[in-house]
């Protein structure tokens, strides 16, 4: 009978009057100007000690890396991880480009790039472990409920909007760190070349694929699989807002799952199996900066398929759920 | 001729419930309940805490799905045909839920959104009903019970209902709020509106409903006029009288009068505390009291009170389940 529109405008207001986003800004606003400062005095100290010659630098950077490669104490994944690191920086190095360039839209892109497993996902959950959850918590749901519209209509304009404010809160992650670390750093960068297509193939880097692109290029298709990533990870806090009566519980599962799966990553790589978990998937900048998979035989394509089926199942389970369950509290 | 009646009698049927069941987990929480209310009238839903009032609430709102039986608003199935059947329906179950930090007026639109043809001026029309003009931009977060309460029947009443249902709608008011709720009621009911109110108390219901169903361990006991069901049971009548002993000897001989031992079985505590300590409690026809007074008296034994009390919630049940234990 009604249609879509007002109800997700009624999901917008209550997000907005409930301040949930301006929390969120203020997160940025507060913790972007210190991850800006640390990388200020990292990248004085280099300064000092390399005299500013940024291929002084890598170079140094390659020669501690493949030391480390002939002690008996270092375990075998490290050290296949940093032998293509090595070739990597050797490529940069052999290129003439500094893989390091201190400026504002650098910095952006490894903030970005540092944020998606974690950072990015816990902004997303203070939207989204609360939507529906809370509606259950105060009892409004009961209100919402008996309105005359049919359920899966109400839930999908929770979803239309949560989508609305995941995509929101990538935007202003991107733009709150630009706009403060070029406060320091500078605001050029964009067009900096950035070496994007490493191979990665056992211990080898095929270098056959990598070309240069500018870095606005590259932001651009990080900042699409940032957004392909939040989106997953918002859905699937959805679900658990719809499973769990409780926000803090909500929160608390979504974030037990997030932080298992960075453990997983650093631990995983003898259990195969493991990649087909969504939380060990969430790194997928890494397959554009060519950092090794924490297990084999990961890709992009299969973390995108494994994310796209994660978030699948969890909207139908959603929708299944919210549209039978008895409302009894 | 008589389907022409039947039909113009079911037009007036707002709320039809049949055989309403509901199992949940192994356990039947509902086991059967009937009932029908009409327009215009105030139909009490009676029983004790955990009797299924409120779940009976939630199967009418389409919040619980009953396991069987069937149930019609204005003719659609409330758990087949939603949004027709819930255009027909403002309900408030258990509290006025509303989100505190909106105004009361943006809770208003956030509902008003939810149903069509619902705009300013109706906003605007429901606030005048419910009397909240002077604080409706305020947030929620700053309402007293009594002014949620309101904003919660305002929302309510937003689609232009047919059928109100309220769930306990005085609880938690002072006695100021509970006569206004009152009075509030009954002018709606007067308009036309199908008003549907639960209650523990039987007080209340007495007080506002025309009809009422008495509920209990899931299943509806009696549908009736609410003074017929009480007046089907014996009252009590209280006697202060002194000396004691002497007027308990003759209440005693007489054989339409049945002294009740363990007035705290039958009665509310609040009429046991206020009652004194020498009184006793009777179960008689209240014609005889003016004779039983006459006869105390010119038996030299004082009478300083003598008071009828309606039996409670409990002692219906008693009577109706005919000694079935109460939990």
């Amino acid at each position: 009978m009604s249609s879509l529109i007002p109800l997700v405008k009624n999901e917008t207001i209550k997000i907005i009057k409930k301040k949930r986003f301006y929390v969120i800004l203020l997160i940025l606003l507060v913790l972007v100007p210190i991850f800006t400062y640390a990388q200020m005095r990292s990248a004085e100290h280099s300064r000092e000690k390399f005299n500013g010659d940024w291929r002084l630098e890598t170079q140094q950077q390659i020669t501690d890396n493949e030391n480390s490669l002939g002690s008996d104490r270092v375990p075998d994944e490290w050290k296949k991880f940093r032998k293509i690191i090595v070739q990597q920086l050797q490529y940069y190095l052999d290129h003439d480009v500094n893989p390091k360039e201190p400026n504002g839209v650098t910095f952006t892109r490894e903030f970005m790039n540092n944020s998606v497993s974690l950072f990015i996902p816990l902004l997303i959950m203070a939207i989204a472990s609360d939507i529906v959850s809370s509606e259950r918590t105060t009892g409004t749901i009961k209100m919402l409920l008996t309105r005359p519209v049919k359920r899966w209509k109400v839930l999908l304009s929770k979803l239309i909007t949560l989508i609305m404010f995941t995509s929101l809160i990538v935007l202003s992650t991107f733009v709150i760190t630009y706009a403060i670390s070029g406060l320091v750093f500078g605001y050029k960068g964009f067009d900096i070349p950035v070496f994007t297509g490493f191979q990665i193939s056992g211990s080898d880097v095929d270098m056959s694929a990598v070309h240069a692109v500018p870095q606005w290029e590259y932001i651009l298709m990080q900042s699409g699989l940032i957004w392909f990533v939040s989106l997953t990870v918002a859905i699937l806090a959805f679900m658990v807002s719809v499973l769990v009566r409780s926000t803090a519980a909500s929160i608390v599962v979504m974030m037990a799952a997030l932080i298992a799966g960075s453990i997983l990553t650093n631990m995983a790589a003898a259990w195969n199996s493991a990649k087909y978990l969504f939380m060990v998937n969430l790194q997928l900048t890494d397959y554009l900066s060519g950092t090794p998979a924490p297990i084999e035989g990961m890709n992009l394509t299969f973390s995108l398929i494994v994310l796209s089926i994660w978030a699948i199942a969890a909207i139908i389970v959603s929708f299944a759920v919210f549209t039978k369950r008895d409302i009894l509290n | 001729m008589r389907i022409t009646e039947q039909s113009e009698r079911k037009d007036n049927v707002v709320l039809s419930v049949e055989h309403v069941k509901k199992k949940i987990g192994r356990k039947w929480i509902i086991q059967d309940v009937t009932f029908d209310v009409q327009e215009g009238e105030i139909f009490g839903f009676l029983g004790p805490n955990g009797a299924g009032k409120t779940t009976t609430i939630r199967m009418l709102v389409d919040l619980i799905k009953p396991t069987s039986g069937v149930i019609k608003v204005c003719g659609f199935n409330v758990n087949r045909d939603q949004e027709k059947a819930l255009q027909y329906i403002g309900s408030i179950v258990e509290n006025p839920e509303v989100y505190t930090y909106l105004t009361g007026w943006e809770n208003l639109e956030h509902f008003a959104r939810m149903q069509p043809g619902v705009d300013r001026n109706r906003i605007q029309e429901v606030v005048d009903t419910v009397r909240m003009q002077q604080r409706i931009h305020d947030k929620v977060s700053t309402y007293s019970l009594g002014m949620r309460q309101r904003l919660g029947i305002a929302q309510a009443l937003l689609g232009r209902p047919k059928l109100l249902i309220l769930d306990e709608p005085t609880n938690g008011l002072d006695p100021k709020g509970i006569k206004e709720m009152r009075e509030f009621i009954r002018r709606l009911a007067d308009e036309g509106l199908a008003v549907f109110v639960s209650s523990h108390l039987l007080s209340e219901i007495q007080l506002l409903c025309d009809r009422v169903a008495i509920i209990s361990r899931g299943k509806v006991l009696a549908v009736g006029k609410v003074n017929e069901l009480v007046q089907q049971n014996a009252k009590y009548v209280v006697w202060n009288v002194a000396p004691w002993e002497k007027g308990r000897a003759v209440l005693e001989k007489q054989s339409d009068v049945e002294i009740v031992n363990h007035p705290e079985l039958v009665l509310d505590d609040s009429i046991i505390a206020g009652m004194g300590e020498h009184a006793l409690v009777t179960r008689m026809n209240e014609d005889r009291i003016g004779s039983l007074v006459t006869q105390l008296v010119h038996l030299g034994i004082e009478v300083s009170g003598v008071h009828n009390i309606n039996p409670t919630l409990e002692q219906l049940f008693l009577k109706m389940t005919e000694g079935e234990i109460i939990e």
